[in-house]
């Protein structure tokens, strides 16, 4: 174990390390000299663009992508213009800036994606440099143009250009430059020999940053920390400037003695570091400044690139992969020679233990007896997870777990999750897969983000492990996982529907929460239609397979899917879309097949299109329902012609639908019309609509007897009812004797009893009495108990011997006044019963 | 109360918990338009909100003025409107036209409208139609229950009827599957479901789906078993005169959303009072499942009572009288107003029922329902209708007619039609093809054959078996089978025998003993042999459609005997009448079990038929 240190450099307080990741798996030939270069962070893919200078037509220059172990993962000659910049979006696609300003995106294998411009401006005054940059928003690419303007889009996947304001002064291309994020926007700092400005959207801002020395008379190149906190400025005296990204405040600065203009120059700081730090790149040399006046010098001896990353530096170069970083508290407190933190002693303690030796109790005492043996373990846990080398991790843990065993309550969370997290870095730091994240880093972008970027990289197996492993919930893991893998499976096209939709369908059975309509929506893009039909007979969903079927001109297929869900809300988006998209015709076909469609389509039509309906019964020769519209669209007519010309088209549909009772029902309303018109007219009376009872009765309430008879034998009006009629009109009027005349006119068909009742409710007693005697025996005891005659209707039920009728009487009888009276009832009543 | 309950009948879950979310979810919805803001609400829906959040509440939340939506102009001076509407068509519409008007006036205001319980593609299509589609914000409020009693849950949907009844339109199959799966998720999942009708079956699926689609919670259930049940099962029951207090205070005063308002002939002052009728009400609780015959001496007992506890003041010393007066005085003075109002109604509701034709109305039912004397009925129909004496109720009494009798003879058909339409308007033709269409009055004919209608519907039975029981005219699914049904179920006791109405020995109490609530003798007897075994000619009689399907929760937990499972959920599809509600509570206390009635919205014969009309008004 002493060579964990033996990488190891000071530099003021702190040491860095330089750990080798990859043996480059390429083979280049001139290493990475003359190429452009991108390498995306977080331990993602790296393009290569070779001879990308040569314009001539007939060498295509060739675009590589590789993982970050060098393994090749596509490869291709650009055919399109001259490439000024290559770079990574945050979701692993590839940028590739042209000199016009067109942006092509690709994805990690090589697959085309998109293009899109960056305005015209750019376009016509050509690109001098770009910049492609990570914000909060996404991605974001800032080019500077021929013209020396700046123009800028936060977001590539929601493009917004914005032209930043003039430089004042500037002539040439400016010595350098770099993009912000402050305040929640994007800005350019850049450097005009030694004068700098902020551009936002509005202003180009002087500024100067506290405290940079004044030998300095041009900046030379600059760069901002990865989490856009910190600046650093190299000037042309070679002296580095520190400080914070707002320039309100100096860090440090230091004399790096050389004053040619470096490679590159980036950050190189953890996050909670004490010591701010960035790294210079020149030709074979490299120098990492921090606080102190001395530097670290490394020596290089292949064309490098660096790319900076959460917690550290990586180096990449024709045949090795490096990462430089600070070396991490927990490791430095550990392996620091003679160090005596807690984390040191456990380590040597279990190293005893582990040769059998007391020693290890003494180690353990003394750590104890300072009782820091958990914050010992806490150190082991933590430094295990910075390492790199399995070995090393393993004997960290080891000890932690030793150290875990004199603890009684120690919570188990942190050692188990860190075993875990490892597990899963170690399997993707491996060669074939090629992703060095450190565990800060793995922290940063969570499991989610790497198992997307596993599935970008088509490593479904890996991923599938990894959220097993991990015991991500289904929905989020292993069920994601599997539909990106069905999606590509749809796509492959040399193998036949049948294999790939029972391929996926039996891989996806029973996985939870998976969406074939997504699959199939894929398989749909791909121009695969009929595979699209196969796997969304697997979707349980109606409401996400039938829009797909729509989509894919599968209109009664998704009608009848639709129906089958019994979601009414559902056959209305299809029967809405039908509408719109079939014609007339074919559309009311493909409804009469269908009565539910047919009626929710009604429905609507009753609201929004009445016209529509009529059609639709037309087609259908459903007369009576035809009739019915036109009843109905009659009474919303104010003008009476129009009315009756409705009610004549309803009679005669009513007749072709045979329906003789309704045809003529309308026809004797078009008649009441007429008359009814007619008499208004005439006698000023306000009828129009009236029913024929109520027509009838306004007549005899204003003494048009004439009139009413007429209608009486017009419209075969009951007896019955006209008597009823009559009756209750003259008794309204209270005129008595047109009454007795009119019960005397003939046998009523209707009785006497109405009569008794009807001049009773006015309150003529008088009047009843007359028609008592006329009354039927079977409701004399009523028609008698109506006009409070207690002798006559006790005499009546007598009479009948009836004992219910005899017990009604009896009921209404007063104790005090009746007393003879009740105790012949009840005489009667007992004989009654007898009988 | 004549019946005593039984000592082990199982406590109720706490409803009230549906209101708190309704409106907790109300209130997030409306601080999304954040700002005063003007509030329209569907008519419908002002009794149903008020009983979840109240004005002072909504004035909390920055809601300014409040309109009723009454589909003409409107006069708001607000730049934010907000429309609390059920999903139709004609609101929608009225709500693009007020947009579209505002555009061209040159008004900017901000418009969101709240569908409940849910929004229907068909309106999100209106509003696209119209080009408001980008200028309005939509959201649902899932406000799919409310709770009007301890046991009675209201979806407060009367169209459900007409819309799935008559239109064919499934639209609030969802929702009603919908309603159960919140019940679910609120209270547990279910051992058993039963069902009968067509509708009760595609609402179990529904909620079935979303059973599935859902995460599966494992937790005591709250009820043991559901039966759903479809309103064209039973027309019977709802057409009848309701006699039992709650229901004739329907019947009469109109209960709306669980209040109803007497008017000054109740109250005997000059203004109308609204009351909540519920079981807070004790009074009220303990007669409304009564025979109206014996409501009046229980308020004369009670009236008794009362005045001995206000007596109990004399004698007392001023310690006593202190206590009295801080204890008992306010409750008895409550008691004192609530029976004073009872009395009124009761009164009132006497005036009207003890009238000649009240009793003759009834007695015409009653003949109907047994079968006996068809022709004085016709001919007391007849005179009903000639007579103009009640739209309504002549229409109640031909339905009432045709399905008792499987459909009226041609003749009688077209001449009390003719004579309907004479005294009612030639409009009724609408209505009359909208009752034919519904199977609820029929014309008999011979040699009948499957009209287009009902072909296209499908709801075709083959069904040769059954000709021994039914006649000739089986084919025809709509027809009903009353009479068979009620010989084989006992519906209707033997004539002759005295009823005590008092002592209630069946169902049948809630109609004067003259005949058990088909719907509900269903419910007793699926429950009895915990499924449709033995019931089989029953349930073809009634055209099939009956399930009945072992529920969410394993066996074990159905086996554990708590008190959940002795409480039955019944959801009535298309309405349930408070005489429904009364004979299953009596039949609830007879076997020591609860019924918790879920239904579509409280109906009774007027709103049935009046849903059913399709004169100008309704339109």
């Amino acid at each position: 174990m002493a060579f964990v240190t033996a990488n190891w450099n000071p530099l003021g307080e702190a040491f860095y390390r330089k750990i080798e990741l990859y043996e480059m798996g390429w083979n280049l030939k001139d290493g990475l000299r003359e190429c452009l270069v991108a390498a995306a962070p977080y331990g993602g893919p790296i393009s290569l663009l070779k001879g990308h200078n040569r314009r001539s037509p007939s060498a295509r220059p060739q675009l590589e992508i590789y993982s970050s172990s060098g393994l090749p993962l596509a490869s291709f000659p650009w055919k399109s213009g001259v490439v000024k910049q290559l770079g990574w979006t945050v979701s692993d696609d590839l940028l590739c800036v042209q000199e016009d300003g067109t942006v092509l995106v690709y994805d990690l294998l090589g697959g085309f994606k998109r293009h899109f411009s960056m305005g015209n401006e750019v376009s016509q005054s050509q690109v001098l440099e770009t910049k492609i940059f990570h914000s909060p928003y996404g991605t974001g690419v800032a080019i500077l143009t021929g013209a020396l303007r700046f123009t800028l889009a936060t977001n590539i996947d929601d493009i917004k250009l914005r032209r930043l304001p003039e430089v004042p002064g500037l002539q040439g291309a400016p010595s350098c430059w770099a993009v912000l994020t402050q305040d929640r926007q994007s800005k350019v700092l850049l450097a005009n020999g030694s004068h700098l400005f902020i551009l936002d959207n509005t202003a180009c801002t002087p500024v100067t940053p506290p405290g940079l020395s004044p030998q300095a008379s041009s900046i030379v190149h600059m760069c901002d920390s990865f989490s856009y906190k910190y600046l650093a400025l190299l000037t042309d005296s070679g002296h580095v400037w520190m400080g914070t990204s707002n320039l309100k405040e100096k860090l440090s600065e230091v004399d790096t003695k050389i004053k040619t203009p470096p490679k590159q120059m980036a950050w190189c700081r953890r996050p909670k570091s004490q010591q701010p730090s960035a790294v210079v790149m020149w030709d074979g040399l490299l120098i990492v400044v921090g606080e102190c006046k001395e530097t670290i010098q490394y020596h290089l001896d292949d064309d490098s690139i660096l790319v900076p990353e959460l917690d550290g530096v990586r180096i990449i170069s024709g045949t090795h992969h490096e990462l430089l970083q600070e070396v991490p508290g927990a490791c430095e407190e550990i392996f620091k020679i003679a160090s005596m933190a807690p984390g040191a002693l456990l380590l040597e303690a279990h190293k005893e233990y582990e040769k059998e030796s007391q020693k290890a109790d003494e180690y353990l005492r003394e750590i104890k007896e300072q009782s820091l043996l958990s914050e010992a373990v806490r150190q082991c846990v933590e430094a295990a997870g910075h390492e790199h080398e399995p070995e090393t991790q393993k004997t960290l843990l080891r000890a932690a777990s030793f150290g875990k065993c004199f603890l009684s309550n120690f919570p188990p969370e942190q050692f188990v999750s860190m075993c875990r997290d490892l597990r899963v870095l170690n399997a993707v730091r491996d060669y074939t897969v090629g992703i060095p994240l450190t565990h800060t880093q793995f922290k940063q972008m969570t499991v989610q983000v790497l198992i997307d970027r596993l599935v970008y990289r088509k490593l479904y197996p890996l991923a599938i492990e990894i959220c097993r492993y991990l015991k991500t919930p289904e929905y989020q893991g292993v069920s994601r996982v599997l539909k990106h893998w069905a999606c590509y499976k749809v796509q492959q096209k040399e193998e036949s529907d049948e294999v790939i939709a029972k391929a996926v369908s039996v891989k996806l059975a029973d996985a939870a929460g998976i969406s074939y309509s997504e699959i199939a929506t894929k398989a749909y893009e791909s121009g695969r239609t009929e595979l699209a039909i196969k796997l969304l007979e697997f979707e349980p969903r109606s409401g996400e397979q039938v829009p797909l079927l729509l989509k894919i001109k599968k209109s009664p297929l998704a009608l009848s899917k639709a129906i089958e869900s019994g979601d009414t809300d559902l056959v209305y988006t299809v029967v809405m879309y039908l509408k719109n998209e079939l014609n007339r015709g074919d559309f009311f076909m493909m409804l009469r097949n269908q009565p539910v469609a047919l009626s929710l389509y009604k429905q609507f039509c009753k609201h929004q299109e009445q016209d529509t309906l009529k059609d639709l019964f037309n087609q259908d020769d459903d007369h009576e329902e035809l009739g019915n519209l036109y009843v109905k669209a009659s009474y919303k007519e104010q003008r009476l012609e129009a009315r009756i010309a409705l009610l004549q088209s309803a009679v005669d549909e009513y007749y072709k639908a045979k329906n003789e009772f309704s045809a003529k029902t309308t026809e004797d309303e078009m008649r009441l019309l007429r008359f009814q018109r007619e008499l208004e007219e005439k006698k000023g009376e306000l009828l129009v609509g009236f029913s024929l009872h109520d027509t009838m009765t306004t007549l005899l309430s204003v003494g048009l007897h004439k009139q009413a008879e007429q209608l009486y034998k017009d419209f075969r009006v009951p007896d019955k009812r006209f008597w009823w009629l009559k009756l209750k009109s003259l008794a309204e009027k209270e005129d008595w004797e047109e009454l007795e005349k009119f019960g005397k006119s003939k046998k009523s068909p209707i009785g006497y009893l109405p009569f008794v009742e009807v001049c009773i409710k006015h309150h003529n007693k008088y009047e009843a009495k007359k028609y008592v005697s006329k009354v039927t025996p079977e409701q004399k005891v009523k028609a008698h108990l109506a006009v409070g005659d207690m002798e006559g209707a006790a005499e009546a039920a007598i009479e009948r011997r009836n004992e219910s009728e005899i017990s009604t009487v009896l009921s209404r009888c007063s104790a005090t006044t009746d007393h003879l009276l009740m105790e012949r009832l009840n005489r009667a009543k007992a004989t009654a019963v007898k009988k | 109360m004549a019946h005593t309950e039984r000592r082990d009948a199982p406590g109720l879950p706490d409803f009230s918990l549906l209101k708190r979310l309704a409106r907790d979810q109300l209130i997030f919805l409306l601080e999304q338009l954040p700002g005063k803001k003007d509030l329209f609400i569907d008519a419908d829906l002002m009794s149903p909100l008020d009983r979840i959040a109240n004005v002072t509440i909504l004035k909390q939340h920055e809601v300014d003025k409040l309109y009723k939506v009454e589909l003409k102009p409107i006069v708001s001076s607000s730049d934010q409107l907000c429309f609390l509407i059920r999903p139709r068509i004609q609101t929608v519409k009225w709500i693009s036209d007020l947009v579209n008007s505002d555009k061209v006036a040159g008004r900017f205001r901000r418009y969101k409208i709240i569908f409940t319980p849910q929004k229907f593609y068909a309106c999100e299509t209106v509003l696209e139609e119209q080009g408001v589609y980008g200028d309005v914000t939509t959201d649902e409020w899932n406000f799919y229950i409310l709770p009007l009693d301890d046991d009675i849950l209201s979806l407060e949907l009367p169209e459900f009827f007409r819309d799935n009844f008559l239109e064919g339109d499934q639209r609030w199959v969802t929702t009603a599957g919908s309603a159960l799966h919140l019940l679910q998720s609120v209270y547990g999942s279910f051992s058993k479901v039963y069902g009968i009708g067509r509708c009760a079956k595609m609402v179990y699926e529904s909620w079935r789906e979303l059973m599935e689609e859902g995460e599966q919670r494992t937790r005591q259930p709250e009820f043991a078993k559901v039966f759903l049940i479809d309103r064209d099962v039973d027309f019977v029951t709802p057409l009848c005169s309701q006699v039992v207090y709650e229901g004739l205070v329907d019947d009469i005063f109109r209960i709306k959303c669980g209040s109803v308002e007497f008017g000054p002939d109740v109250t005997s002052s000059d203004k109308s009072i609204k009351v909540m009728l519920n079981s807070q009400d004790k009074v009220f609780d303990e007669i409304r499942n009564e025979h109206f015959s014996n409501v009046f001496g229980f308020l004369s007992q009670k009236a008794k009572n009362l005045q001995t506890a206000y007596d109990k003041r004399r004698g007392m010393d001023i310690q006593q009288m202190k206590a009295f007066v801080a204890d008992e005085l306010k409750g008895l003075k409550q008691e004192h107003r609530l029976l004073s109002l009872h009395i009124g109604a009761s009164e009132s509701m006497m005036k009207k029922k003890t009238k000649q034709d009240f009793q003759e109305l009834l007695k015409t039912e009653h003949s109907l329902l047994e079968g006996f004397e068809i022709r004085e009925c016709i001919t007391h129909i007849e005179e009903h209708i000639n007579r103009q004496v009640s739209m309504i109720d002549s229409l109640r009494l031909l339905c009432l007619l045709s399905i008792t009798e499987n459909g009226l003879l041609s003749k009688d058909y077209k001449s009390l039609k003719a004579q309907y339409l004479q005294s009612y308007g030639i409009e009724h033709l609408l209505t009359f093809a909208n009752l034919r269409q519904l199977g609820l009055l029929e014309e008999q004919q011979a040699g009948e054959t499957l009209t287009v209608m009902e072909s296209k519907v499908g709801k075709l039975v083959t069904d040769k078996t059954v000709g021994k029981l039914t006649d000739a005219f089986s084919s025809l699914a709509k027809k009903s089978n009353f009479r068979a049904l009620s010989k084989r179920l006992a519906l209707v006791p033997k004539s002759g025998e005295e009823y005590d109405l008092r002592v209630p020995r069946d169902m049948a109490y809630v109609f004067s003993g003259a005949y058990i609530p088909l719907s509900c003798k269903l419910i007793e007897q699926v429950m009895e042999r915990d499924g449709w075994t033995g019931l089989e000619e029953v349930a073809r009689m009634l055209n099939g459609q009956e399930f009945a399907v072992t529920g969410g929760c394993s066996s074990s937990e159905a086996r554990n005997k708590t008190d959940a499972q002795r409480i039955v959920l019944v959801m009535f599809l298309g309405g349930c009448t408070y005489s429904e509600i009364s004979a299953l509570q009596f039949l609830g206390k007879e076997r020591g079990c609860r019924f918790i009635v879920v239904t579509t919205a409280i109906t009774n014969s007027a709103r049935l038929l009046e849903a059913l009309l399709d004169n100008g008004a309704s339109v």
